[in-house]
């Protein structure tokens, strides 16, 4: 997918994380801030890379604020600001790309 | 197609937003019996495309450890549904609720979309349940209908915040603007051999007002509640455990009906009561809630 | 070297201090030494005042100079204004080197941290810092090693001598002009001035620092004129709102009203719970709830608490005055309630020596039968950590954390399974500040694990219905749930120790290292 324009996603409430996404300069930037970045930021980092395959985005600027978000809160955000971006709220592949 | 689910213990059904992660990351913890996730009310018109991502995930990732998964889905006469649909199913929901369900044909309606769902995503046919809440004075008069619509419905809810206002009145906590549509529903429902579950109660600070109206719904014959909080799990738990005497004659009944069925006798005594096979459904199911209450220690 | 709780303490740091290896809570059981004593200026004359000007003039008195070691006491908590008072005209003064033993830092003493840059502060012991000071050390600002150690450690290191206080400061709500202190009064009352006396009775200089002058004599007093050198009356030593806040509402959180349930029926269910037992619990909304829950059965079960010990709030107070209680054992008070509750005859004032020193006859703690306790990690040797964040700063005090987990016959521990994302029980904790051997039983809303060392525990828990779990099960929920955390990374410099009750070494606490993403390192090498 082809990320045109700006979005977010998700909350800075805790054990949720807020995603901004923005046209990228051809490839992936990724920006992370998180409380447990420590513990779990290369998983999360690993979370995000894998979303952004599945939805076959390579060039975004990825901005997130995570308090202590699960894997499958992280993939909804990701997902959540893309799709939006993409202005897309039906039909969407779940089982597909998302997953 | 009979799910075996349909017919299960359904004492508390515990309301979570679909798009609040604390929420709905570990609710399984108040060993509610089932969660409703919510996609309708509690979610802003502004942030129902991001709650569907947040509500996929979980049901795919979450371990729920046996609670059931409802999900209220946004009402037919929005935008949202049939998206909600694919996205619940695709999840792999166990059940969907219909808000606002006036007629059998609200439903049907649903349950091709349903169907359809279960098709694109490989879902095994029938795996999805419904149920319908019940929101108005129409959808009242017509539970009976709504009750038969459906192999997959397994039960009616009543949803009193907008049922009271329909009928020009207010939740008053005596439960007198509730009773006509609780007398009704629970009828319509063992009429047509489905489940029946009453509304919210709202006010966390009286638990006092709480119980007195779970005693009271218990009483009617409904099979559980609709909660908002936690706290109020134990409540109900406890006014549907069935008391000792109850199981000990439960378990009688049980075990005679099944020996004497082999024998070909039909009518016997317990206890001096006159048993027949018609006590056999109920005699099961107080056994079947002593044991989710924790109070069953027998061989059943 | 390895130490019996499975840390390897550095040698070098072995021999900076002076210090061996932690061996066991009672490896100096019987151990035999000569208290120290403060060196005392007599007042003979009837004449001299001891009221001082200012704190400038007290300090000058007092002959501060570069390298000394300041004493302080934490009773007004986040209210508290001494500290920041006081070294800042010391710091005016150009003095350096100054070594902190406070009983405890918190974020109100933020302001202190430009005099840690700049060398006005070498040292600091205290029972943990919170706030600006923590992240100071953590980012290894201080010069020297920062000492956590417990209430009752901390009274260990004066008394024996280890630690020499040249001038203590104590802030008294009430204090009259020759130097009797009360915790009760005034503006900032505080109820009880439990850990400073220790300072009173071992710091060379003793100076009072009031908002409340009354006239002589103030007693009964809480730390006599007998210690105390000079009076300084300022317009507020501490924040009244801070000190003492209204009692908190019971908890309606669920899972804190689920764990406090599991709690009341474990104590309940154990040989220890009958007439004449004694408790102590912390001020988390889990144990607050668990006080009031525990309240109720003894009171249908006629069973009646011979003594509290605390940290007090509200709900054991409610005890006394429901004569459920014969008498409550004070060190602090966390609520107004408490500190009201202070003038009952049977709530007493101890000092924190009495309480949990372990290098005394024999402390209050050794008679505890439960102590209900919180912890940030509990590892699955029932380690647990109290000071070190999950960001690897330093962010939490020991207070009587090692004290009672050691003295009590009962020590369970409440934590939630996940703190956002981070999981309580965990293969092996940042930083061990109370030894699995002190701790019992964990209790947290996944389940229950007993120490396996506490085989009498287990067998009276064999037919209660709770929700029991091995210590390694909650953990491999929690990694289930969230993931295997990965350990913070930290740089090889030592920046502070935990100390054991009795000395020796808990553990090292080291400066934190700014975060790489794994992928990161690689591209570089």
């Amino acid at each position: 997918m082809e990320i045109t324009r700006p979005a977010v996603a998700g909350t800075l409430e805790s054990s949720d994380c807020q995603v901004t996404v923005e046209p990228g300069e051809g490839a992936v930037e990724f920006h992370l801030e998180s409380a447990v970045i420590n513990q779990f930021g290369n998983q999360i980092k690993k979370v995000v890379m894998e979303t952004l395959k599945n939805l076959e985005v390579d060039n975004v600027k990825l901005t997130m604020v995570d308090k202590g978000a699960l894997d499958c809160t992280i993939k909804a955000r990701v997902e959540g600001a893309i799709f939006r971006s993409a202005c897309q709220i039906e039909n969407l592949p779940w089982g597909g790309a998302i997953k | 197609m009979m799910n075996a689910n349909k017919k299960r213990l359904r004492r508390t059904m515990m309301f979570l937003n679909a798009q609040k992660p604390s929420l709905i990351k570990d609710p399984y913890i108040y060993k509610p019996d089932s969660i409703m996730l919510d996609l309708e009310d509690a979610v802003a018109e502004n942030q129902k495309d991001a709650a569907r991502f947040s509500l996929y995930h979980a049901l795919q990732e979450i371990d729920y450890r046996g609670c059931e998964r409802v999900v209220r889905i946004n009402g037919l006469d929005s935008p949202y549904w049939k998206e909600d649909i694919r996205c619940s199913v695709a999840g792999g929901c166990d059940a969907i609720r219909i808000p606002k369900t006036e007629r059998a044909e609200d439903v049907k309606l649903v349950e091709a979309e349903v169907i359809a769902a279960e098709k694109e995503f490989n879902i095994p046919e029938g795996r999805t349940l419904i149920m319908a809440a019940i929101e108005s004075a129409r959808g009242v008069m017509r539970s009976l209908d709504i009750c038969e619509s459906s192999e997959r419905l397994f039960g009616i809810a009543l949803s009193g915040g907008d049922y009271t206002k329909d009928l020009q009145t207010h939740i008053t906590g005596t439960g007198l603007e509730l009773m006509g549509a609780r007398q009704n529903m629970i009828i319509a429902a063992r009429a047509a051999g489905v489940q029946c579950f009453d509304t919210v109660y709202t006010n966390l600070d009286d638990m006092e007002g709480f119980r007195k109206d779970v005693e009271t719904i218990h009483l009617m014959g409904f099979d559980g509640k609709s909660i908002i909080n936690p706290r109020q799990i134990s409540i109900v738990h406890e006014i549907f455990t069935p008391s000792q005497k109850d199981i000990i004659f439960a378990e009688k009944v049980v075990k005679e009906i099944d020996e004497k069925k082999a024998l070909g006798i039909g009518v016997f005594t317990v206890d001096g009561k006159m048993i027949d096979i018609a006590f056999y459904d109920g005699a099961k199911r107080t056994i079947d809630l002593a044991k989710a209450s924790g109070v069953y220690k027998g061989d059943l | 070297m390895i130490n019996a709780v499975g840390r390897d303490i550095p040698e070098e740091i072995l021999q900076i201090t002076g210090k061996e290896v932690f061996q066991g809570n009672h490896y100096r059981d019987g151990y035999t030494y000569k208290k120290d004593g403060p060196m005392t200026k007599c007042v003979v004359n009837n004449t001299d005042s001891k009221l001082v000007e200012n704190i400038h003039e007290v300090l000058v008195k007092c002959g501060i100079k570069d390298g000394m070691t300041l004493g302080f006491h934490h009773h007004f908590r986040e209210g508290d204004y001494i500290v920041n008072m006081v070294m800042e005209e010391v710091h005016k003064m150009g003095i350096k080197d100054i070594t902190i033993c406070a009983s405890s830092l918190g974020k109100a003493h933020d302001p202190i941290v430009p005099y840690i840059e700049d060398g006005t502060i070498t040292n600091i012991q205290s029972s943990g810092v919170r706030g600006k000071i923590g992240q100071a050390i953590s980012e290894g600002k201080l010069k020297g090693l920062a000492i956590m150690r417990s209430h009752g450690g901390r009274v260990r290191a004066i008394e024996s001598g280890e630690t020499r206080i040249d001038i203590a400061f104590i802030g008294a709500p009430t204090c009259d002009d020759y130097g009797n202190c009360r915790g009760i009064g005034g503006k900032s009352d505080c109820g009880v001035l439990s850990y400073a006396m220790v300072d009173g009775d071992y710091a060379d200089k003793v100076v009072a620092i009031t908002d409340c002058l009354v006239p002589f004599p103030n007693f009964p007093a809480h730390i006599s004129m007998t210690k105390v050198d000079y009076v300084v009356v300022v317009d507020a030593i501490g924040d009244p709102k801070k000190i003492a806040t209204g009692a908190a509402k019971p908890t309606t959180d669920m899972r804190k009203l689920m764990m406090a349930d599991y709690c009341t029926q474990f104590v309940v269910n154990t040989p220890y719970f009958k007439d004449g037992f004694s408790y102590q619990t912390g001020v988390g909304g889990a144990s607050i709830a668990s006080t009031i829950s525990l309240a109720k059965i003894m009171k249908e079960r006629n069973i009646r608490m011979r003594f509290g010990v605390g940290g007090l709030t509200k709900p054991m107070c409610d005890l006394l005055i429901n004569g459920q209680v014969d008498c409550l054992l004070d060190t602090q008070d966390f609520d107004l309630a408490a500190v009201e509750s202070v003038k009952n005859l049977k709530h007493f004032r101890i000092s924190a020596g009495e309480y949990a020193d372990p290098f005394n006859k024999g402390a209050v703690v050794n008679k505890l039968d439960f102590v209900i306790l919180a912890a940030l990690e509990v590892d699955v040797n029932f380690n647990c950590n109290v000071v070190v964040g999950s960001d690897g700063v330093i962010t939490g005090a020991q207070g009587g954390h090692p004290d009672t987990a050691a003295g009590a016959k009962c020590t369970i521990v409440i934590a939630p399974l996940l703190q956002g994302r981070i999981p309580a029980i965990c293969s092996e904790v940042t930083t061990v500040t109370t030894p699995g051997e002190s701790i019992d039983v964990v209790i947290t809303d996944y389940g229950i694990a007993i120490n396996p060392k506490r085989q009498d525990l287990i067998e009276c828990m064999k037919d209660v219905d709770l929700p029991f779990k091995t210590i390694e099960e909650l953990r491999d929920i929690a990694y289930s749930i969230v993931g295997e955390p990965e350990k913070v990374q930290f740089t090889d410099k030592v920046v502070g120790i935990i100390e054991a009750r009795d000395g020796t070494i808990m553990d090292v606490v080291r400066q934190i290292k700014p975060f790489d993403f794994a992928d990161a390192e690689e591209t570089e090498a």
